[in-house]
This record gives structure tokens, C-alpha cells and sequence, in this order.
């Protein structure tokens, strides 16, 4: 907590949450204001916890899958491509080209839609209705196409363990060429409005600063990283599934504010239409599974996805039964989060918001399992956790 | 005394008028994945665009008529969900979301949810799908807003306890 330097004296603390406007999902941020300008920012997390991790020990690993893809509804491919992924090399399972290859296009089709979700998010947060508006009506063209392509609009289910669930026919190839067609025009458009707009430009240019520094000391992941220009980008870095085949371009700024930000998401979906389209030009025949057997040899992984938000991180460990023993899954909007803590010091109440989007955090991923420690510095076991959470929560 | 009756009648008669034209609702996520409410979302933009029922999205329970659930209630959300409910006036209605908030979905058994939304507040309409599509929701609230043409259908008013 910071020491107030307030004319008189006093510290207004504005709690934000977790039911708010501003807020589309349930999180708890205390700012200290002293007068309009925010001096200390502190977060609450884990209206959203569920206990998911837990809950795959009970599952078998074809069950947990399921699961494990609904821990986000924005980025549920990620999550469960990261997970196929560990578990298809722990269990020495070769994928075939031609999945791989699907599972690359369905993440980066994902891409496409999570990052005209933010826009339209972000625009509505700095009270550009239109613009959110505009965003989320060409958003369905790629709700369109995943849905032709997958079957929902939501929570895909494109993964099996071993490979991919259906087959990208040319006919769909075409469908999804005139939609990216489309998009891209609109793309270059919002380019343009997020870069001149003067309203707009003032509620981003030089709000939410995060230097290369910070940004390094801080850890943070994603595009937002990568709006402060720092190269962090898995894709680039250690490429799985098939992006070794079709190498991403990162897409950098300097400035670290919300402009940049804004800049590098939406640089960032050109990218994505160029390898979508170099996907259905050049897809390998083949298979779409191997199989995959039902008990998963011993041993653990560590498998790193790139998601919309940044990395996602999977470790999970097999003790040779049909359950995974533990899945542990580290969310970019963790790492992001301490960032806006940060940044929030010294702008205005109004700008919070803004800046809280700037991340685009996603609570659902976040509210993961932290290991409790008491006063003695004795780490709880699983059974005495739930206990002392139920106790904690009944006894307010 | 006629006289009162006959003004209450009519009163009722405008209010339900008001509120079956202009049903404002709010959103709540008792610990959903966001799937349900990115679809929420996205029957408020131009493709599906409730607005043209007179549907709008209210920040604050003390404004809204409906309130729109996703996803299971977990142990931490359950209070704020309690607290948001007794916080809107009556007459009050809920839209469960999702398989989640209908019967826990995927999420049954993790030990930190409570279970589905009608186990913590009383439901009137249930939408199921993981997520349900737009069209759905549309239509859930559509059949809601059938509902609340008879001012019968209003749950009775019970003792507020905040
Ligand atoms: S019903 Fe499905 S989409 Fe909706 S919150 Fe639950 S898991 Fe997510």
C-alpha cells in the first residue's frame, strides 16, 4: 500500500466489482484515488475459480480434454490443443501432417475472432459504440466459417487425442477465403480509424505506458508484450503443431500505451489471414488420427501454446493409469495481470477501464489454483484447502 | 374505494406495458468458462440485435427486470449472486444461461462449485446449449417476454431480506 500525498489527508479506496459495468466478467479491483488520479490499484481474483485442475484427476484423459476446453470459452482451442499436445508426447503418439496443419488453422481462425472480440470490447470500454458495433457484426463472418468448419460457434471441439476431428474440404477452403477476403478489407479500415480517430487517439496515445523494461520485469506475455517491444511470441519461438511449416512474422511495436497495443492486435490479424491462406493452398494430405492408446506411459511434460492473450503454459503428468495424475495450467491474463496494476498508477479513474482491456484479460482462464501457505509457512494438501475455503467463505 | 381499484388496474396495466416493451437486463457470471456470455454479447450487435425487442443491457441490479445467468455458481460467487438477485426490485425474473447454470455441465463435481443457478435463486427460463446459440437466447427471452404479458405470471412479492 502507498502512503497518500493527498491535499487533505484522506484516501478514497473506489471499489470496482466484481458485478460492474465495466466489467465483463466477475473480478475485484480496488483503486486509492485521490481526487480523480489513481495512486494504488490492488486486484481480488477467483470469482471464476471452478477447481478444473482438481476435477481431470476424476477424469479419464479423453474426458478431461472436454473439460480443459472449457476452462475459456474465447480461446477454447488453445487450451485444448495445448493439452493434445503434451499428451500426445507423453504417450509417444506421432500426429499426422495433415491434423497438425488443421489444428494450425483452426488456432489462427480463433486468433481472428478473439482479436475482433477485443476490439469491439476495447472500443466499448473507451465509449466507441460504433466501432464495437462494426466489430462484432464482421466478427460473425469468422463465426460463420468456424461454425461451417467445426460445427459451433463456440467451444469447437476441432482436438481429439492424436489428431483433428474433421476434414477441411476445398469447398470450405473457398468459403473461407471470401470471408477472410472480406474481413481483411475491413481490417486495413479499422487500422485506419484506431490510428487517426483524434477522440479515439486521446484516450490511448500515451495512456497505460508500459516500457520495455517494465514489461521485461514484469513478465508479461502476448501482445501486450509485444506492443512494448519485446520478441515473446511461442509461435516464433519454440513453433508446435505445424507452425514450423508456416513461420509467423511477430508483429512488434515501440510505444507500449494502448495505441500500440490496439496496432499490434489488429497488425497481428493480417498475419493471420496470410497463414490461413497458405494452409489451404498447401495442406498436406493424410490422415486426420492416429490412434491414441487409453493408458498414457508415466512421466510428465511441458507443452506452450501461443494463444490470443500470449502463452499459455501446460504441465501435466501421467502416472501410466487412464487419468492424469496432475494438469497444471499457467493463463497469459496471469502474467498480464500484475501490468495493469502497474500502469494504473498515476492515470485517471476513467482510464481504468481502458487499461484493464488493454490486456484483454480473460478472469475465466485466470482464476487458477495458487499453493496456500499458512503463518508457519506449512503448505496445505488438496483435502485441508477445500476445507479451509468452505470454512472461509461460510464464516462470512 | 372503486375508484382505487380501477386506478390500480390500469396502473399495473401500464407497468406491465412498460415492462414487456422495454424488459432491462443485467448480466451475471456466476463462474462461467465466457462462452455464454460472449454470446450474450453477441445477441446485443447488429446480426442478432435484441434491441429491436426493446431488450437493453443494465449496469446496475437496481435498474434491471431480468436477470441473465451463465455458468455454475461457485463458492465465491455465490453471495454476490444472492446479493445482486435481493438488489432488483420485484418484479424480479431470471434467465438461466448455458448448460452450466442449467445443470452444472461440465463443471459437475469441482469442488469449488455449488451447483446450478436454480439451487442458489428461482429460475423462470432455462436456455440450454453449450453455449446456446444467439438465436436461442433470442428466443428465450422472447418466450420471457410472453410470460410477462400476463402480470400473473410475477412471482409474488416475498420479504426482501437486504
Ligand atoms: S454452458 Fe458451456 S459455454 Fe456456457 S459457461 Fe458452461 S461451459 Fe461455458
Amino acid at each position: 500500500m502507498s502512503t497518500d500525498g493527498s491535499l487533505s489527508g484522506k484516501r478514497f479506496i473506489v471499489p470496482i466489482g466484481p458485478q460492474h459495468p465495466a466489467l465483463k466478467e466477475p473480478g475485484h479491483f480496488s483503486f486509492t484515488v485521490d481526487g480523480e488520479v489513481v495512486t494504488d490499484a490492488s486486484v481480488r481474483l477467483g470469482y471464476a475459480h471452478r477447481g478444473i485442475e482438481k476435477a481431470t484427476e476424476s477424469r479419464n484423459w479423453t474426458q478431461s480434454l472436454y473439460l480443459l476446453e472449457r476452462i475459456c470459452g474465447i480461446c477454447s482451442h488453445v487450451h485444448a490443443l495445448a493439452y493434445c499436445l503434451g499428451v500426445e508426447k507423453l504417450a509417444g503418439v506421432e500426429v499426422p501432417p495433415r491434423a497438425q496443419a488443421i489444428r494450425v488453422l483452426v488456432a489462427e481462425l480463433e486468433r481472428i475472432h478473439s482479436h475482433f472480440l477485443w476490439l469491439g470490447v476495447a472500443a466499448h470500454e473507451a465509449g466507441f459504440d460504433t466501432l464495437f458495433m462494426y466489430t462484432w457484426r464482421d466478427r460473425e463472418t469468422v463465426m460463420d466459417i468456424l461454425e461451417t468448419l467445426t460445427g459451433n460457434r463456440v467451444n469447437y471441439s476441432a482436438n481429439v487425442l492424436g489428431g483433428v476431428k474433421f476434414d477441411v474440404m476445398p469447398e470450405i477452403g473457398d468459403t473461407i477465403r471470401r470471408g477472410l477476403e472480406f474481413l481483411e478489407g475491413r481490417t486495413h479500415h479499422y487500422l485506419e480509424v484506431v490510428t487517426t480517430d483524434q477522440v479515439f487517439l486521446q484516450r490511448t496515445r500515451g495512456v497505460g505506458v508500459m516500457s520495455l523494461e517494465q514489461a521485461e520485469t514484469l513478465g508479461v506475455v502476448g501482445p501486450t508484450a509485444r506492443a512494448s517491444g519485446v520478441i515473446r511470441d511461442i509461435r516464433v519461438e519454440a513453433p508446435y503443431a505445424a507452425y514450423a511449416d508456416y513461420p509467423v512474422q511477430p508483429v512488434l511495436a515501440e510505444a507500449g500505451d494502448l495505441e500500440a497495443r490496439f496496432i499490434v492486435r489488429i497488425k497481428e490479424l493480417f498475419e493471420s489471414y496470410r497463414i490461413i491462406r497458405q494452409i489451404l493452398d498447401t495442406l498436406p494430405v493424410g490422415e486426420l488420427q492416429t490412434r491414441m492408446p487409453r493408458r498414457v506411459k508415466a512421466g510428465e511434460t511441458v507443452s506452450r501454446v501461443e494463444a490470443p492473450r500470449g502463452e499459455l503454459f501446460y504441465f501435466i503428468k501421467s502416472n501410466g493409469t487412464d487419468n492424469p495424475e496432475r494438469v497444471k495450467v499457467r493463463t497469459p491474463t496471469l502474467c498480464n495481470m500484475a501490468s495493469v496494476l502497474v500502469t494504473a498508477v498515476g492515470h485517471q479513474l476513467a482510464d481504468m477501464p481502458m487499461i484493464l482491456a488493454g490486456i484483454d484479460p480473460c478472469f475465466s482462464c485466470n482464476d487458477r489454483t495458487v499453493v496456500v501457505a499458512d503463518a508457519g509457512g506449512a503448505a496445505y494438501n488438496w483435502e485441508q484447502i477445500r476445507h479451509y475455503g468452505i470454512a472461509f467463505y461460510q464464516g462470512k | 374505494m372503486e375508484l382505487g381499484k380501477v386506478w390500480n388496474d390500469v396502473f399495473d396495466r401500464v407497468k406491465t406495458w412498460a415492462r414487456v416493451n422495454s424488459p432491462w437486463v443485467l448480466h451475471f457470471n456466476s463462474g462461467s468458462c465466457n462462452g455464454c456470455d460472449i454470446e450474450i454479447l453477441a445477441t446485443l450487435t447488429p446480426r442478432y440485435d435484441v434491441e429491436r425487442f426493446g431488450v437493453k443491457l443494465e449496469g446496475s441490479p437496481r435498474h434491471a427486470d431480468v436477470l441473465i445467468c451463465t455458468g455454475p455458481v461457485t463458492l465465491q460467487a455465490r453471495d454476490r449472486l444472492l446479493r445482486v438477485y435481493e438488489q432488483m426490485p420485484e418484479p424480479k425474473f431470471v434467465i438461466a444461461v448455458g448448460s452450466c447454470a442449467i445443470s452444472g455441465g461440465a463443471f459437475q463435481g469441482c469442488y469449488n462449485v455449488v451447483g446450478h443457478v436454480d439451487e442458489v435463486i428461482p429460475v423462470d427460463i432455462y436456455v440450454p446449449g453449450c453455449p446456446p446459440r444467439p438465436e436461442a437466447i433470442i428466443d428465450g427471452v422472447a418466450k420471457l417476454l410472453g410470460k410477462l404479458q400476463t402480470p400473473a405470471a410475477a412471482r409474488p412479492v416475498e420479504e426482501t431480506v437486504i
